[in-house]
């Protein structure tokens, strides 16, 4: 693997986003309006009851978390879909850029952009509602490294469906994490949801992050098999991304997809 | 960074070795067995009538499409089995692969000066950017230029791996007579100075009269006739190129291609 290639991408969404401030602007607004939005509704359901559950912590930090797994997928899903508007798949897979260089590229991306929305995340909800992530204590690392991966997995899943079948279905992309998020049990425990919800359920690695979130919360503490069966997951998972990538994008090189791709109007 | 060429020898393979290629889409045949050469400093013209198999042939060559069967040498290189080495040492330039609008003259070079892996990109950028004049326009969005801007930001994308094999569809298409004329000068000069091979789609005949050594004709997804441009149509009796070129563009039954 070539780390300049894998640079070029990276530093190229750097230059997009220098050049277009507009673009920085999804990265912190819709997180900032959840973690305001949340942040009161959690002091209002605080103010009811004195005695009740931490609200901020199963909900104020169910939504932090669950916004930085939307924009893990969103930073990969983002930086691939740059290369859908601008048709630039010719001119990139006609230099010496591999697929694995390629998709590390976008992964780093999201690292990049993922951080920022992040940090904005974290100074809101610290500074206005008091909310650290240290208060999770060190599953806290844990929590964030199961949902990067899972997000990462489904960031290359999902531009690999839009390579396969086009820049028109890019619109598929974005309702994914809302899709997920019943399954994901992220505002209530699993056992709430009917038995089949839940056979899913296990098979999503968030799953397992909220309801450690839960069990902070209640005051018992993470099991460290939980959080490892979790990672292993999201990282069968990427694997398994990767290889459906790889499979679309060869078959996209057979049939002249790919060749065809930067024909295709997206206007 | 691909070391520039300065001399050929006998030994050396050609920069550009395709053998028997085909391609199908779905039952239809767009490339039947086509093989063709292209040596350090020659340039080649592929002409042919729409549908003719270039654009398919072009895209086998850069690995944007895996033929159904045949094999494409890069200097010797398999592209399918060292396809990185490969393309490591090619550039390609089609008015229907235009440059990110959205980045600036410079960044799309560097961009793509770091998709070439080249060990110092900004400066190889700079040099370019001044030797194409096109330094005052390096923050300006490739979206916002000229037709003809945009061509010498995309030739000037082309040399920045110092290519030995140079692909271009139809370069001149979208330029006027005056800039069409300098590029055609510009990769001469480059062909000459360079020893880079050159394939060159172009429906102008006249322009591949002045600037191929050679020209492949298809018909379609054929080699039909090949030879000197400037000859070709006196030796099959035609008064210049493009009436060769017509008649076959209307006629491909008569010259043995079948259905």
């Amino acid at each position: 693997m070539n780390l300049r290639r894998v640079s070029a991408i990276v530093l190229r969404q750097i230059d997009l986003m220098r050049s277009s401030p507009t673009r920085v602007v999804p990265l912190v607004a819709w997180v900032a309006i959840d973690i305001v939005l949340w942040g009161f509704i959690t002091r209002y359901l605080g103010s009811l009851s004195a005695h009740g559950p931490d609200f901020t912590l199963t909900l104020l930090g169910a939504v932090l978390l669950w916004d930085f797994f939307g924009r893990i997928m969103q930073g990969v899903t983002t930086a691939f879909f740059e290369d859908v508007w601008s048709r630039s798949f010719l001119n990139l897979f006609a230099s010496p850029i591999s697929v694995s260089e390629y998709v590390a590229g976008l992964v780093a991306t999201s690292v990049l952009t993922s951080c920022i929305s992040l940090a904005v995340m974290l100074l809101l909800a610290r500074f206005a509602f008091g909310l650290s992530l240290l208060a999770f204590g060190l599953p806290a690392a844990g929590f964030l490294a199961v949902l990067f991966l899972f997000g990462i997995a489904l960031g290359i899943f999902a531009s690999a469906v839009v390579l396969r079948l086009g820049p028109a279905s890019e619109w598929l992309v974005w309702p994914i994490p809302a899709l997920l998020s019943p399954f994901a049990a992220v505002f209530y425990p699993l056992h709430v949801l009917p038995q089949w919800m839940q056979w899913v359920a296990h098979a999503l690695p968030p799953a397992y992050v909220f309801e450690g979130l839960r069990a902070l919360a209640a005051g018992h503490g993470v099991q460290p098999g939980t959080l490892l069966l979790a990672t292993t997951l999201a990282l069968l998972q990427i694997a398994l991304a990767l290889g459906f990538f790889v499979r679309v994008f060869r078959g996209a090189i057979r049939s002249g997809l790919l060749a065809r791709y930067s024909a295709e109007s997206v206007a | 960074m691909t070391a520039p060429i300065t001399a050929r020898t006998d030994t050396a393979p050609p920069a550009l070795d395709v053998r028997d290629i085909a391609k199908g889409y779905a039952g239809k045949a767009a490339v039947r067995g086509i093989s063709l050469r292209v040596e350090a400093g020659e340039i080649v013209g592929l002409l042919g009538p729409n549908g003719a198999g270039k654009t398919t042939t072009i895209n086998m060559i850069l690995g944007l499409l895996a033929p159904d069967s045949g094999q494409v040498l890069i200097s010797g290189l398999d592209l399918a089995r060292q396809r990185a080495a490969a393309l490591a040492m090619v550039n390609f330039q089609a008015s229907y692969a235009p440059l990110p609008g959205n980045l600036t003259v410079r960044q799309n070079l560097l961009f793509f000066a770091r998709l070439y892996a080249l060990a110092q990109p900004a400066r190889r950028v700079g040099e370019l950017l001044e030797s194409f004049k096109l330094t005052a326009l390096a923050c300006t969005r490739c979206g916002l230029l000229s037709s003809g801007e945009q061509a010498r930001v995309a030739l000037a994308k082309t040399l920045l791996n110092r290519p030995r094999l140079l692909l271009l569809d139809e370069p001149t298409s979208s330029l006027d007579p005056a800039t069409a004329d300098d590029l055609r000068r510009m990769i001469r000069d480059l062909a000459a100075r360079n020893g880079c091979a050159v394939l060159w789609t172009s429906h102008n005949m006249l322009e591949v009269e002045q600037v191929c050594d050679r020209v492949l004709l298809l018909a379609r997804g054929r080699v039909l006739l090949q030879g000197d441009p400037r000859r070709l149509a006196a030796e099959h009796g035609d008064a210049s190129l493009e009436d060769l070129f017509i008649r076959i563009a209307r006629e491909p039954l008569a010259h043995g291609v079948d259905a």
